[in-house]
């Protein structure tokens, strides 16, 4: 007989291999295409073209806005997604549910809003925008505005990561510290914190890539000013738009290698570290 | 340290898991909380640490009033039940954190620290093991690890939530005698949860016994065995045995029955009920030995187990009959008289 | 007063303690500071969007929204987002299934690329795809004899909602596809079901709740997306305009107002469709109960 019994729990050797391939042809086509495109791009016209369109001085400037605003977003938000996430494992109380949805709410929101929002609170025609102006005060098409933009689009990030994470771990080793004598803070700093370290770090790192690489709320508050108010994926934006493909994609380079930079890292702390993570989270 | 716990009252929402409890613990007493889940024992042991706060009543440790005090200031060695050891540090470490926590005036030198923790691991025997992170040992030692760092703080009164449930039958019993050796050396007032009667029984001092918020008796194991307040209490430790009846004119007579029983102590006339344990009954009664057949013959190692259809009673009874080469077992259907050596009535509320 | 007193004096009980009633350290604190952040951040500035949408009045409002420009904008944003969504749950699934049913060389890999769309800023998406599919792109080149336009038509939006959208879906149905237990397929074959069967019948089934959810995250990000598309769409009035690309030009114009009123209706849009795929799932999931 040349009839094979096939495994009640799987398919056909044939239909896994063909499932196999539909699979991997659709990544191969939606996600390293435009991946390697971008390199490509970026070398046409060879490796000291690309390596000028780095060192114009417009790039660099955007480089360090980018980082200067991701400096200030990120550890506001570590901040927030910590005490949010204490609150919300550690504590019962009324309203929780409706906290832990509101704290996801700017992941429903378009970019594009979400720089709105400031706008309508900031700009010239804003709530405090004359109050603002009389002052001299900057905001919106200004350094405060992109770090506010970047804030609220990267709000979830990090409180996504712990609240399931300390949910999980429980309460009992911060209850036993307390009964051993240890203060509030004490019990925080040296019980809870090492417990958390690894989900914390995941978390800071998506929220990072994010804050790097945000465009469209960052884009309404910018008012892309060359060298001032321009973030690097602004500036991506403004080299394509007037043609300059090969510095266009230069920069989107820096990019590409800050993201999969990002997505190694990760699967590093899945990997060595994935039981002190939540529950594989989502984003 | 004397603890004295004073009509505590505890709910959650509606639910009470707590009406009004009172009990003495006396300075160096090992006391076992024992009860089904949900009958407040564990809400009661965290309620003397201080992990959860109460709607009324008073705790006092000796002469102070503990009710309103921060659980770090009861300075009690609680050992959670699944012991809540700090995973990121070594067993010593652990050992020291109540030490080390201290403001600094009250802070022994760190190699003080270290050496009363030795000592304390020394005690409980994992000395060797002091370098070792929680999660490279086993269920045992990490209990006794638990125990070591609840003692480093010189607690006013050791807690232990259910501390052997986690672990095997055998590292069960062996720790069981361990506890006891180790309490009776260093003479701490020790408090237990356990849903285990064996436990109880065979550790504590005095075994309080819980249902449904409230304590139901307090005794020595001898108390609570032959001596149940209650018929919970009966019923909930040990095997026993229930019979419906009447009370009438200072005698038990059971329902369907023409016979009747004398009273242990006296009762008023009313419908009653009769507790007995299967190894009280006898099947030599005389002449107010109770009818009964023979329903189902149960063998076990040490004894044989009958059970017997009482006339008029609606659950069939059990029996032991001790395992003699000789003697000869009834078979089912077989008619006896059943007669008892030692039970007890209350009256149906 | 006394009166409520006599209760507790009967039972000699003093009256509750009048500390804080939490063992666990930091509420007040966490609460406050949580509550008081979100709010400044999120909450209010959001509410500015209502607040300002209110000031355009009932006309003004049904003005902008019955404008032809705006509503081709929507219609745009909200269908390109469902067809992509829709794409995405489909092939997500395929590559969940993939990924977690089976062992190949590279799996893990692959695995760890499929969340590329979410570290990959959306600027660089963008001008990525519209270089492989615009006219003389490596992949546009071969479509264009054939009469396919993808880069500044539709069909290009959908293309970048489909690469923003995939990892929602693959993530979503990765966990479930681990967790569902082999023996619910074992029972089913010792029960006579052939293997397409017990697929149909038993797995797919326990797997529409969340691919419902993961269109209905996928759908949520592509009707907002920006920065992929607009490379990509070619932003033709009317035809390849986006709403949120319509907020930004409003915005550029200094009509706040309408700008406001766009955004309004985008988020009472988004509202209404997730509600409704809310109950959709929650259908689903008793389904799936059921059949489990």
């Amino acid at each position: 007989m040349n009839r094979s019994t096939s495994s009640p729990t799987t398919e056909p050797r044939w239909l896994r291999r063909l499932l196999i391939g539909a699979a991997l042809a659709f990544i191969a086509f939606f996600l390293l295409l435009p991946l390697a495109a971008v390199f490509v791009e970026a070398l046409r016209h060879g490796l000291d073209a690309y390596l000028n369109a780095l060192r114009e001085p417009d790039a660099l400037a955007a480089l360090k806005l980018t980082l200067l605003v991701a400096g200030i977003a990120v550890p506001l938000n570590l901040v927030f997604g910590v005490s949010a996430a204490w609150l919300i494992s550690k504590h019962d109380f009324r309203g929780k549910a409706l906290l832990v949805t509101l704290i996801d709410l700017p992941f429903s929101v378009s970019p594009v809003v979400s720089g709105l929002v400031y706008v309508l609170v900031f700009g010239a025609q804003g709530w405090f925008g004359p109050w603002l102006i009389e002052h001299d005060i900057r905001i919106i098409f200004a350094v405060p505005g992109l770090v506010l933009a970047t804030v609220f689009v990267t709000f979830p990030f990090v409180a996504r990561e712990l609240i399931p994470l300390m949910q999980e771990q429980g309460r009992d080793d911060e209850l036993a510290a307390l009964t051993l004598g240890a203060s509030g803070f004490q019990t925080f700093l040296r019980v809870t914190l090492p417990n958390i370290r690894f989900g914390l770090l995941y978390g800071v790192l998506l929220c990072n890539a994010r804050a790097i690489g945000e465009f469209g709320a960052v884009s309404v508050v910018s008012g892309h000013i060359r060298g001032l108010t321009n973030t690097l994926p602004l500036h991506v934006e403004i080299l394509y738009n007037e043609y300059d493909f090969v510095s266009a994609f230069a920069v989107a380079t820096l990019l590409a290698m800050l993201a999969l930079l990002t997505l190694g890292l990760k699967a590093l702390l899945e990997w060595r570290h994935g039981h002190q993570l939540a529950a594989r989270a989502r984003h | 340290m004397q603890i004295r716990i004073q009509h505590l009252e505890k709910h959650y929402g509606r639910y009470a898991a707590l009406r009004g409890v009172d009990l003495d613990i006396r300075s160096g007493e090992l006391i076992a909380l024992l009860g089904p889940s949900g009958s407040g024992k564990t809400t009661l042991l965290r309620a003397i640490a201080g992990l959860e706060t109460v709607d009324g009543g008073r705790i006092r440790f000796g002469d102070r009033d503990a009710t309103t005090l921060s659980v770090q200031e009861r300075r009690v060695g609680f050992v959670f039940q699944h012991y809540a050891l700090f995973r990121h540090m070594r067993v010593l470490d652990n050992v020291a954190f109540g030490l080390d926590c201290r403001p600094r005036r009250d802070r022994p030198a760190r190699a003080e620290i270290e050496r009363r923790a030795l000592d304390l691991l020394t005690r409980v025997q994992l000395a060797d093991l002091r370098d070792r992170l929680p999660d490279q040992l086993s269920g045992g030692q990490r209990q006794r690890v638990a125990l070591a760092r609840a003692m480093a703080i010189d607690p006013t009164v050791l807690l232990l939530d259910e501390p052997f449930g986690a672990l095997d039958a055998k590292v069960r019993v062996e720790l069981r005698r361990w506890l006891r050796e180790i309490h009776d050396a260093t003479g701490y007032t020790t408090v237990f949860v356990t849903h285990d009667q064996d436990e109880a029984l065979e550790l504590a001092d005095r075994v309080v016994v819980m249902n449904a918020g409230r304590i139901e008796q307090i005794g020595t194991p001898d108390e609570i065995y032959t001596q149940p307040a209650t018929p919970f209490v009966f019923d909930f430790v040990g095997r026993s045995n229930r019979l419906r009846g009447r009370i009438d004119q200072g005698r038990f007579r059971p329902d369907g029955q023409t016979r009747s029983w004398a009273l242990p102590e006296p009762l008023a006339d009313g419908p009653a009920q009769l507790f007995v344990r299967p190894h009280d009954l006898r099947l030599d009664a005389r002449d107010d030995g109770l009818d009964a057949v023979v329903h189902q013959v149960r063998r076990r190692a040490d004894r044989h187990v009958l059970s017997v259809q009482v006339a008029g009673q609606d659950t069939p009874f059990d029996l032991d009959l001790p395992v003699h080469a000789d003697a000869e077992v009834p078979a089912p259907g077989a008619r006896l008289q059943v007669g008892a050596t030692r039970y007890r009535v209350f009256a149906t509320a | 007063m006394s009166a409520v007193l006599d209760l507790d004096t009967t039972t000699n009980a003093p009256p509750p303690a009048s500390r804080a009633r939490r063992v666990m350290p930091g509420f007040g604190l966490t609460l406050g500071y949580s509550v008081a952040w979100l709010s400044l951040i999120v909450l209010i500035p959001l509410a500015g969007v209502f607040i300002k949408t209110s000031e355009l009045g009932f006309d003004g409002l049904l003005r902008v929204w019955t404008d032809a420009r705006v509503l081709a904008a929507l219609q745009l944003s909200f269908g390109t987002a469902f067809v992509a969504g829709a794409f995405n749950a489909l092939a997500g699934t395929l590559v969940a299934w993939v990924l977690v049913r089976y062992e190949f060389p590279g799996r893990r890999m692959i695995d760890g690329l499929i969340d590329l769309p979410f570290a990959l800023p959306t600027a660089v998406a963008g001008i990525a795809l519209t270089a492989l599919y615009a006219g003389n792109g490596w992949v546009g080149q071969w479509l264009t004899p054939l009469g396919i336009k993808v880069a500044y038509a539709p069909l290009g939006i959908i293309v970048a909602l489909v690469f923003v959208g995939l990892p929602f879906v693959v993530r979503t149905l990765q966990p479930v596809l681990a967790e569902a237990r082999v023996e619910l397929e074992e029972a089913a074959a010792t029960l006579g079901a052939t293997r397409l069967q017990t697929l149909r019948k038993v797995l797919l089934p326990t797997l529409y709740p969340a691919m419902l959810t993961g269109f209905a995250l996928a759908f949520a990000r592509g009707v907002g997306e920006y920065g992929s598309v607009i490379f990509i769409a070619g932003n033709l009035p009317r035809v390849t305009e986006i709403a949120p690309l319509l907020i930004v030009i409003k915005l550029e114009e200094f009509d706040y107002a309408g700008a406001t009123a766009v955004a309004a209706a985008m988020l009472l849009l988004s509202f209404v469709l997730l509600f409704a795929i809310n109950l959709l799932q929650a259908f689903a999931a008793r389904r799936a109960g059921r059949v489990r």
